[in-house]
């Protein structure tokens, strides 16, 4: 698993990606109450706001960890957006992203180096 | 940041909110609890099933006292002082000479005096508009030496009473200065999260012990500035600064029954305090926009700043939401917003932009959740 600077987790899974936020990015957003997911089948650059996650303190946004192609949502979080604080590491990814080349997920950071990012 | 916390008040329950894992924020000038491990959702539903404590020691508590202290007061509020009886407590506001509002605050009949608890944002400014305007010979006192603490809940009177019985007797709005541990404290029946409860001011040497001894028990549990806001929120009422300021008036926020028949046109106390000629023409006339309660569709909070519009297609917006979050009791996002006069009446389906896009939201009557006070 790779962790990016905005609380991101990246798992390969074939040639797919699938990405959530941290167990440390969900605790600090508090509650969770809504999220909004992106279409299937965007193709979307890295940076872009794909997801809103509202909790009960504000809103925010997960950016595209790379360039590529959305091609699953995970439905399960705009019926219990509670999943995110609930089990962010498992059940409650966000979507997965069909990406050309895996080695882009190189430059990101282990668990060590994200335990350490966080302090 | 630690410059900036240096700079911050801390109320006398500041280590204990510490040492219960509470998550401090910088508030109105206080560095104050805005959630503990609980977590904001629970906090709020603990409230409304249990009882919930609050440290509120940030507010203003100011005591007025001088002769026809009440014929005074009024000549800055547009509410009835004089026909408050003795061990009584009423809402009521500064108003400006423009009709805004300069605060929303309590005032209690407490005899020989009265006493009125203000936002802790407004305190400073209140004091000074209280003393400029009050004739000379009304003292005007800020207390400084005691905290107030809120309970609230359905199992707040029966919690509160085990340190003071006289409160069981007490209905929703009665003020009484009772005795704990050879201490005065001074407690109204009233709060501000839709649910029966205590305000409760502690000398400061005994606030520590006094709430320790509130938190030992059963049902109680601390609760942060997070879940005070998202219950008020649900009770439909007013933060100061967001739903209501200067540049709202008191028939805009939809506060008339702050402003009793004696104080309006007709009555034998009318008008007489600040902006009086144009809110007495508002609850004659009704008002240009409206306060009212949004019920967005979804599950999408629309919080402050989100502008309303009428159609899905309008160029401009008709207005905008002034408090929105999810309303953990609702179990559905709830705003409040300003709208013309014209799409106030509850059902009127109106569009609010979030993120670049419009999501319909309906008008609803306040409160989303009905109070359990103790009448």
């Amino acid at each position: 698993m790779k962790f990016t600077e905005e609380h991101e987790w990246l798992r390969v899974e074939g040639e797919h990606v699938v990405v959530g936020i941290t167990e440390h990015a969900a605790e600090q957003l508090g509650d969770v109450v809504f999220v909004e997911l992106p279409e299937p089948e965007t193709k979307v650059a890295k940076g872009d706001e794909i997801v809103v996650i509202e909790s009960v303190k504000a809103a925010s946004d997960i950016l595209a960890p790379v360039e590529g192609e959305i091609v699953e949502i995970n439905d399960a979080l705009s019926e219990n957006p509670a999943l995110v604080n609930e089990d962010p590491l498992g059940e409650a990814w966000f979507f997965k992203m069909k990406i050309e080349d895996a080695g882009v997920l190189d430059g990101f950071m282990s668990e060590d180096e994200y335990k350490d990012f966080i302090g | 940041m630690a410059a900036e916390s240096a700079d911050l008040n801390r109320t006398v329950l500041h280590e204990l909110h510490v040492e219960a894992g509470a998550k401090m924020v910088p508030f109105a000038g206080y560095e104050m609890p805005v959630q503990f491990p609980m977590g904001v959702m629970k906090e709020h539903l603990h409230t409304r099933a249990h009882a919930g404590l609050f440290d509120v020691s940030h507010m203003g508590q100011v005591i007025l006292r001088g002769p026809d202290v009440a014929a005074a007061l009024e000549t800055l509020v547009p509410s009835s002082v004089i026909g408050l009886k003795e061990g009584r407590q009423r809402y009521t506001l500064l108003t400006s000479d423009a009709g805004g509002i300069l605060d929303d605050f309590m005032v209690a009949n407490r005899g020989d005096h009265l006493f009125a608890v203000v936002n802790a944002a407004c305190k400073a400014g209140d004091i000074a508009h209280l003393r400029a305007r009050l004739p000379g010979e009304v003292v005007v006192e800020e207390i400084t030496d005691r905290a107030l603490i809120a309970l609230q809940g359905p199992k707040a009177a029966a919690a509160l009473a085990i340190l003071l019985p006289e409160v069981a007797e007490m209905r929703f709005m009665d003020v009484a200065v009772l005795d704990w541990m050879e201490s005065e404290i001074w407690v109204s029946r009233s709060g501000y999260t839709g649910e029966d409860g205590f305000e409760i001011s502690v000398p400061n040497a005994k606030a520590r012990a006094f709430t320790e001894a509130l938190m030992a028990m059963e049902p109680v549990a601390p609760i942060g500035l997070g879940a005070r806001d998202s219950l008020r929120l649900e009770a439909g009422l007013c933060l100061y600064g967001n739903d209501i300021d200067t540049t709202t008036s008191p028939v805009e926020a939809g506060l008339h029954w702050a402003i009793q028949k004696v104080r309006r046109k007709g009555g034998e106390r009318a008008g007489g305090f600040p902006g009086a000629e144009r809110i007495l023409r508002e609850l004659e006339e009704g008002p240009a926009r409206l306060r009212v309660g949004l019920r967005p569709d979804g599950r999408a909070p629309m919080r402050a700043g989100t502008p309303l519009f009428e159609a899905e297609d309008a160029a401009d917006p008709a207005g905008s939401v002034t408090s929105g979050a999810f309303g953990p009791s609702v179990e559905a996002p709830v705003s409040m917003g300003y709208v013309p006069a014209g799409l106030a009446a509850p059902g009127t389906r109106l569009w609010g932009e979030l993120r670049g896009k419009r999501h319909a939201v309906a008008v609803s009557e306040l409160p989303f959740r009905t109070a359990g006070y103790r009448k």
